[in-house]
């Protein structure tokens, strides 16, 4: 038995934590893995740009949480309209000022209650949306990547058809047939965003199974769904929390946009969309109504993105060799 | 074109001593090329033809250049593909036209140890899990137990069961190939098919590898199908050993006796391009250097596969495929297809078709 340095200074360091009361965790670092997600991980929190767009998205998401308590503070609700206080006496929105903070609308509502509420919808829709888009993809771009033949053939296909469908135009008449609602609004998204993930998916998933650890299992005894969900999925899941990350701002701005053209979320609920389509027609007296939801709409976007740039690198396997 | 005398080799031995029996096996790989109008079904003859016995706690090596059908052969009888035809009998049953599921109660009685070592392990998976895939996949044991059964094995072949939640991307490769070896035995199966375990290893860790695979072999009455290319690995651990060419066997026989006389001139080509690490004796041998490439296996040569390089090739030869059986006076035991095998202290570099190498070059 020949003993490798690796192996020499593991053992002195069981050695000393074997001494002294283990400090928790110090024995068990030893023996302890580096995962691979230990290490993007790593990578991730020396990127200050991630770190600052990780901040930002931690707090839209806890103004989102917490709209009721701004609604509370400024004593503002989110429906109430201020028609002496939040509307000049010619009927127009109020400026900034310490009882507006950022203005009001032109039904002499509360623009900062009402952006911190449209923050609920964008990343409600912008989430969960999403995260359909991202499982129905995930498990169709793995079965049609993993059986191939008729099953790659049919997916392949409807992916094709999908993309290829000018997705506004048909979300405009489908959302007309039916009641605008959120749930719709995250359906119709779900229904067209999948196929850019599954064609993603796909194509990782073609390149692995040749692998020879997919042979290997196979050897063993592995059916089908074991192969794709335990040994195929762990090695796409980086690539696919990128895309999804990326996708978010993207769903995002695609319900603002919905919104904006009236087949969105329905008013009177507070939504960033909705509020700038309605700033169109004011916004030259008015240029805080459209400023705040705007720019709320921009940070959300930019910090998602540049989130999702950061966590492509730090998973980036070929970053993962400078490291090793 | 592929009777070749199916029985002519059953040699000594019931049926209760094979473990594997393989019947005119025959795999063919279709390579389609589209063009505009038509599509051409041509077939690569991977393995065309191959009966061969595997007997219980022996090591049988199939050698012979890339592409000669060899991992091809260890795939179709470990039913990781399907068979064109022939048949496979594992243990007294037929395994041919078994579909995944019926398979998998097999999978514990046979298992594959791959050549890459990097590329065989999972890289996101920790050791443990790896290893303990055999035990989950079975339903054999379940939380601590199968901790305790994977860190067993993780002793057995040499790895530190400490070690158990490491990822494989934190072992060297000898290790990793150690893991994929724990891997194989963890349900002690009767049958461990080595695809090239070394071939990516430093020559140092090689003999590591091998004598762990030796020293497995003793303890657990293990059989081997050992694949290799490097000839001294297979001399080492062989105890019969199987020369393909083209998708079929040349030359089958103990290992000793096919080192001391090989009777096909593929095999005493093979043989003499073994490297000898001393340039003086380099110089002294006589090298058989075969002329042209191995024969396209889409289209293989009529007869004889091997006629067209062979220093000996006759008009027979490109007619009459020669079936295996034991020539000039061999023992039943050791088989050659060859017309006209070569005699023992024959010298082949100097036949007429043979150009006599310059000292030290390698055979083309």
């Amino acid at each position: 038995m020949s003993l490798s340095p690796g192996d020499i200074v593991a053992i002195e360091k069981v050695g000393v934590s074997a001494g002294v009361p283990p400090p928790e965790g110090a024995a068990a670092t030893v023996i302890e893995g580096r995962s691979p997600w230990r290490l993007a991980y790593e990578r991730l929190r020396r990127d200050r740009a991630s770190m600052i767009s990780l901040g930002v998205i931690v707090l839209i998401i806890l103004v989102a949480i917490f709209a009721p308590v701004v609604a509370a503070i400024t004593g503002h609700g989110v429906y109430e309209q201020f028609r002496t206080t939040g509307l000049s006496p010619d009927g127009l929105p109020v400026s900034p000022s310490s009882h507006f903070l950022l203005g009001t609308d032109d039904q002499g509502r509360d623009i900062l209650v009402r952006v911190a509420y449209g923050a609920r919808i964008s990343l409600i829709v912008g989430v969960v949306a999403t995260l359909l888009e991202v499982v129905i993809g995930t498990v169709l771009g793995l079965a049609a990547g993993y059986f191939g033949k008729v099953v790659d053939t049919v997916i392949a296909r409807v992916i094709d058809i999908v993309l290829s469908i000018p997705f506004l135009l048909f979300a405009i008449s489908l959302v007309s047939i039916s009641h605008p609602s959120l749930t719709i609004v995250i359906v119709v998204i779900g229904i067209f965003g999948w196929a850019a993930v599954a064609r993603v998916v796909r194509g990782q998933v073609l390149s692995l199974r040749e692998k020879e650890y997919i042979e290997a299992a196979r050897a063993l005894g592995a059916g089908p769904w074991r192969i794709m969900f335990i040994d195929i999925l762990p090695n796409i899941v980086a690539p696919i929390i990128v895309y999804t990350t990326l996708l978010i701002p993207v769903t995002i701005v695609i319900e603002a946009s919905l919104s904006y053209l009236g087949v969105g979320v329905p008013p009177p609920t507070a939504d960033w969309g909705t509020m700038i389509s309605g700033a169109q027609q004011v916004y030259q007296q008015a240029w805080w109504y459209l400023l705040f939801p705007s720019a709320a709409l921009l940070i959300t976007t930019v910090a998602f993105n540049i989130f999702g740039d950061g966590l492509r690198d730090a998973l980036d396997p070929r970053a993962e060799q400078i490291y090793k | 074109m592929t009777e070749t005398g199916a029985s002519s080799h059953r040699v000594a031995g019931t049926d209760k001593d094979v473990l594997v029996k393989v019947e005119n096996l025959q795999k063919y790989f279709p390579v389609q090329t589209t063009s505009l109008f038509r599509r051409n079904h041509d077939q690569v003859h991977a393995v065309d033809g191959v009966t061969l016995e595997v007997r219980r706690g022996e090591t049988l090596g199939p050698v012979g250049e890339t592409g000669c059908g060899k991992s091809t052969l260890a795939r179709c009888i470990a039913r990781l593909c399907d068979v064109s035809a022939g048949r496979v009998i594992f243990d007294g049953r037929d395994i041919t036209g078994l579909t995944p599921r019926q398979m998998r109660p097999l999978r514990r009685e046979m298992q594959i140890i791959f050549q890459d070592p990097y590329g065989s392990l999972n890289p996101r998976r920790r050791v443990g899990s790896i290893i303990g895939d055999p035990f989950a996949l079975h339903g054999i044991a379940d939380g601590a137990e199968r901790k305790r059964k994977v860190q067993e094995v993780m002793e057995l072949v040499g790895l530190k069961p400490e070690h158990f939640n490491r990822f494989p991307a934190e072992f060297s490769g000898g290790q990793r190939q150690r893991i994929g070896v724990a891997r194989a035995l963890a349900l002690r199966p009767k049958l461990i098919i080595c695809d090239e375990p070394v071939s990516a290893l430093d020559v140092s860790i090689q003999a590591q590898i091998i004598n762990l695979l030796v020293d497995l072999q003793r303890e657990f009455n293990l059989t081997y199908i050992f694949i290799a290319h490097d000839l001294s690995v297979v001399r080492h651990v062989s105890d019969r050993v199987a020369v393909m060419y083209l998708g079929k066997v040349a030359e089958l026989a103990p290992a000793e006796d096919l080192y001391q006389v090989p009777r096909h001139p593929y095999s005493n080509a093979l043989l003499s391009a073994v490297p000898v690490p001393d340039p003086k004796k380099s110089s002294d041998r006589h090298q058989i250097i075969l002329i042209g490439d191995v024969p396209s296996p889409i289209d293989p040569p009529a007869g004889c596969r091997f006629h067209p390089r062979c220093p000996k090739a006759q008009e027979r030869c490109a007619t009459e495929e020669p079936a295996l059986a034991s020539v000039l006076g061999d023992s039943a035991e050791h088989v050659t297809a060859c017309h006209f095998p070569v005699e023992k202290g024959e010298d082949l570099s100097n036949t007429s078709r043979v150009s006599v190498p310059p000292s030290g070059s390698q055979t083309t």
